[in-house]
């Protein structure tokens, strides 16, 4: 039989390589397949993005070690050396350059897809906008009596907001919703400043512009929506924020993602992304039967248990009472 | 070539090695082992044993972890010991395991054998280096008495400081003197291996394994004092009163965080390059072709080192980081991939066109490669802080650093030992049982830390000893894998025990290798040799058949003489 020539070879490899790339970067399975939120798509596509390329590095380096393996192991008995090859500069020139280009390029690349969502703009609104989140950041605290916090710490001073702000449409604009969610060993407390709502769960509305305001009251944790894409830390003493628009309808996990205690484990709530008019529904019936809850959470849980603190939201929170019974005191 | 009693067997590949073996070989007895004893050697043996035994300590608690993570509720470790698990599970592996192990094991033994020094610069430096680990793992260890320290390896703020006050305490002592250790170590290495190598070997002749400790060392030197900068604020908040990370004293929680990466992202690369520099040894003795870029793959440590102290942010895109750090990082961690990739290459060229032998030290160097190149491409989507939202903090980042450090690091110790046991113990090793520990390792391997990227990408936070019941086939497959990684151990152990005592009797140079510490016996006397070799060519010069003609050998008044 002829030898196939070898341009004939790279050309296959090629494209075999490219194709297996592309099947791979819709086909990886890493994500959960939910995109509920307006960021989800836009991480997502980035990450296709990455696996792709990362396929095909993967393949060819793989590859090219799998083939050096079989073609270039030791005949036996021969105990002579390979060949005197001590380099070649074009070659190292080209495998420099070529990840250099593709680093940039993907550097480029997340600029783009972070100003989407939202990246650059955290704390935008607290210039002048949107009156009432400009108090957010205090709002909170008092609210929960934060131990960790000064009051002297947010007083009147100008403090930084972390985390994802509003997506360049949106810049500039209040946020259609806002809630102050803050967490605790080991729960999330989620208070609504419209309308004096405390809850243990997240209810936002379908398609709004919704705007979270994070901060935490011992340790730190992490305030993480798989379905969402987003994650911000909720430190105590900082401020942070999450900006998004929820895109479907359903239930999702509301996750603590940094390690905050023995029952970090546990800590997890969910949000629900109600149709607009469910959402105005659960939002009056709640203001109906606790007009005042929010007063309930203005206690000082320093001398207070966990467990005695946490038993007031058991049922609201997603924390079985067995383990809210278990929460020993921890010295805050 | 060069006249040698009990010369290699192959006349080209003797090297300019001057090898005198009727010289007294003197030997250290074996309680020498456990002594204050300032060679280098002893001390490159003590911390391979002892580290090695850590490996297995905090290796059995892996497998505690996995126990419990094999069903989605708590009910195997309570949750205080699991966290105390994850803490000291992590701490043992970095800094009483990898670290200790490539720097001070492979580093203290080679590094003057490679440049032909009889021992280090400052030897009772050396050693004192390798005595403060001991207390430091002595701590860590009695730290389960009060519980253990429950805030994971990062230990941050206010977590650190409101659980478990006194094994935390014990825990920051620990790194303060792992960290004293690293430093005595670095500035060691830095001074032997500019002034203590034979007159005769140039820059460019000196090993790969040797640059890359040269990098090691100088990043260690920059970035350790910051890491005990960070331990000794942390421990005066929990001791004495401060408030330096204490919000509700005015301490802020994120500057924490930023000295604690300025070290330890470095560290990520204390515990790659020495492993690096095992490659660039290991591959071409096996492959019998030489280093493909030595240059390339000597400016690239330093370039990795460099660079690498610009990237730590990249481990709080989700902290309290304004966006232009959040750019910033992404970028210059983006561009600390491209040196990563030149060494990679150059090592897959370096095995193209050769003659590969499939020795257990090889097979363990290509396990490294081929694990490297997945964990460094995860590595890659990491260091983008828009992806990096979504899975920071969970097990996708615990599949991709155990695929660099177990998959890398880890392959690479095992590829050291394999490669190097003959001249340490003057005996070879089993290779059928090493083929058996490289395949349960590879498989294990594999099958423990793959499933994890699913599981984080899917919404499986790390560091929980609890998870939601669709995780439940994930964490069962990584558990199995898990077993079979602690069961793939036992061939090593059986094979380094019966080697020491039945292995076949190995020669000075029983992989015809070209680097010095094979131009002496094995194991080497005390004075590594009678006579100091002499360089005439590259440490990687296969394939090179020339015969230098006598007229053109080396002079021998270059030797040094002996101290008497
Ligand atoms: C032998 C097989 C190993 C298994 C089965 C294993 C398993 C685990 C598990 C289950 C965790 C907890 C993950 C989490 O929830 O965050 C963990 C964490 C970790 N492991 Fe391993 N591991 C192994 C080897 C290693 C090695 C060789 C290293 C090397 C340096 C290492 C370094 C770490 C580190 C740094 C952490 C993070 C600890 C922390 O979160 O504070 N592991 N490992
Ligand atoms: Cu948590
Ligand atoms: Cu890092």
């Amino acid at each position: 039989m002829k030898q196939i020539p070898a341009p004939i070879w790279t050309l296959v490899i090629g494209v075999v390589v490219t194709l297996v790339s592309i099947w791979a970067g819709y086909n990886h399975h890493i994500l959960p397949t939910e995109q509920a939120s307006s960021t989800a798509p836009l991480v997502d596509n980035f990450f296709n993005v990455m696996v792709m390329i990362g396929t095909a590095l993967f393949l060819m380096v793989e590859g090219a070690i799998v083939f050096s393996m079989i073609k270039f192991r030791q005949p036996k008995g021969d105990e002579t050396d390979g060949l005197p090859i001590e380099g070649n500069l074009p070659l190292e020139a080209f495998w420099t350059a070529i990840p250099a280009v593709i680093c940039i390029a993907l550097g480029v690349y997340s600029v783009f897809v972070f100003q989407e969502m939202g990246g650059f703009a955290p704390g935008d609104h607290a210039h002048g906008h949107g009156t009432l989140m400009a108090q957010a950041p205090a709002a909170i605290v008092t609210d929960v009596g934060s131990p960790m916090i000064t009051e002297g710490d947010i007083g009147g001073q100008k403090i930084p907001v972390y985390g994802f702000g509003a997506s360049p449409e949106e810049e500039g604009n209040a946020p259609d919703l806002a809630v102050n969610v803050t967490g605790l060993q080991f729960a999330w407390v989620f208070t609504y400043p419209d309308s004096g709502i405390t809850d243990g769960e997240l209810h936002v509305p379908v398609g709004k512009d919704v705007q979270v305001n994070l901060t935490a009251q011992d340790v730190i944790h992490s305030f993480w929506i798989p379905q969402f894409r987003l994650k911000q830390d909720a430190m105590p003493g900082q401020t942070a924020e999450l900006r998004f628009v929820p895109t479907k309808p359903g239930t999702y996990s509301i996750v603590c993602a940094e390690l905050c205690g023995a029952y970090h484990g546990a800590m997890r709530t969910q949000v629900i992304v109600h149709t607009e008019e469910d959402f105005s529904h659960w939002l009056e019936s709640r203001t109906a039967t606790s007009p005042q809850s929010s007063q309930t959470v203005a206690i000082n849980p320093a001398e207070r248990s966990d467990a005695d603190y946490l038993a007031a939201y058991s049922q609201g929170l997603d924390l079985d009472a067995q383990l809210v019974s278990q929460l020993a005191h921890s010295p805050h | 070539m060069v006249q040698a009693t009990e010369a290699p067997t192959d006349a080209k590949l003797s090297l300019s090695a001057l090898t005198d073996y009727s010289f007294p070989q003197k030997q250290w007895k074996w309680y020498d082992y456990f002594t204050f004893n300032i060679d280098h050697k002893v001390i490159g043996i003590q911390y391979l044993v002892t580290t090695f035994i850590f490996y297995l300590v905090g290796g059995m608690m892996a497998v505690a972890m996995r126990t419990e993570l094999a069903t989605p509720d708590s009910d195997f470790l309570n949750p205080t010991l699991y966290n105390a698990f994850i803490t000291n599970h992590g701490t043992i592996m970095i800094f009483l395991w990898i670290v200790p192990a490539a720097i001070g094991g492979f580093g203290n033994y080679l590094v003057p054998l490679m440049i032909g020094a009889r021992d280090m610069a400052f030897p009772k430096l050396n050693a004192l280096a390798f005595w403060i680990t001991v207390p430091a793992a002595l701590l860590i260890f009695t730290s389960f008495l009060f519980g253990g320290a429950q805030a994971g390896w990062t230990s941050y703020p206010p977590l650190s400081l409101v659980t478990s006050n006194v094994a935390q305490s014990m825990w920051i002592v620990a790194l303060i003197l792992a960290g004293t250790s690293s430093i005595l170590g670095s500035v060691n290495f830095i001074v032997t291996i500019i002034n203590m190598r034979v007159p005769s070997m140039k820059w460019d002749q000196l090993p790969l394994f040797c640059w890359a400790m040269m990098a090691t060392s100088l990043l260690a030197l920059f970035a350790t004092p910051v890491l005990a900068a960070a331990m000794i604020l942390l421990l005066f908040d929990i001791n004495f009163g401060t408030s330096f990370f204490r919000p509700d004293g005015g301490g802020n929680v994120v500057v924490y965080q930023h000295l604690f990466w300025f070290y330890s992202h470095p560290a990520v690369y204390l515990m790659i390059l020495p492993i690096f520099g095992i490659m660039s040894e290991v591959i071409p003795v096996h492959a019998r072709k030489p280093i493909f870029g030595y240059k390339a793959i000597a400016y690239s440590s330093l370039a990795i080192c460099v660079v690498g102290l610009f990237v730590w942010v990249h481990h709080m895109f989700t902290s309290g980081t304004p966006p232009w750090m959040r750019i910033f990082f992404t970028v210059s961690t983006l561009i600390v991939a491209v040196p990563t990739g030149v060494k990679i290459f150059s090592w897959v060229a370096t095995l193209w066109g050769g003659k590969i032998r499939y020795t257990s030290a090889m097979l363990f160097a290509i396990s490294l490669l081929s694990m490297f190149v997945f964990g460094g491409i995860s590595g890659v989507t990491l260091g983008t802080a828009p992806f990096d939202i979504h899975v920071h903090d969970t097990y996708y980042v615990v599949g991709h650093f155990h695929y660099v450090l177990f998959g890398g690091s880890v392959s690479g110790l095992y590829a050291g030992i394999y490669h190097w046991f003959p001249k340490i113990t003057g005996r070879m090793m089993n290779e059928p049982l090493g083929r058996v520990h490289f395949l349960l390792n590879f498989i294990g391997g594999n099958l423990t830390f793959m499933p994890m990227h699913w599981l984080g990408g899917h919404g499986m936070p790390r560091r929980v000893a609890m998870y939601d019941p669709q995780f439940t086939h994930g964490n069962q497959l990584a558990t199995i894998g898990a077993y079979i990684l602690a069961v793939s151990v036992l061939p090593l152990i059986v094979n380094i025990l019966w080697s020491l005592v039945k292995g076949e009797k190995a020669s000075g140079n029983p992989w015809n290798a070209m680097t010095l510490e094979w131009t002496t016996s094995s194991p080497p006397p005390i004075e590594n040799w009678a006579v100091l070799p002499v360089i005439t060519r590259g440490p990687y010069a296969y394939g090179h058949v020339e015969e230098i003609p006598p007229a053109e050998r080396p002079d021998l008044s270059d030797a040094i003489a002996m101290p008497k």
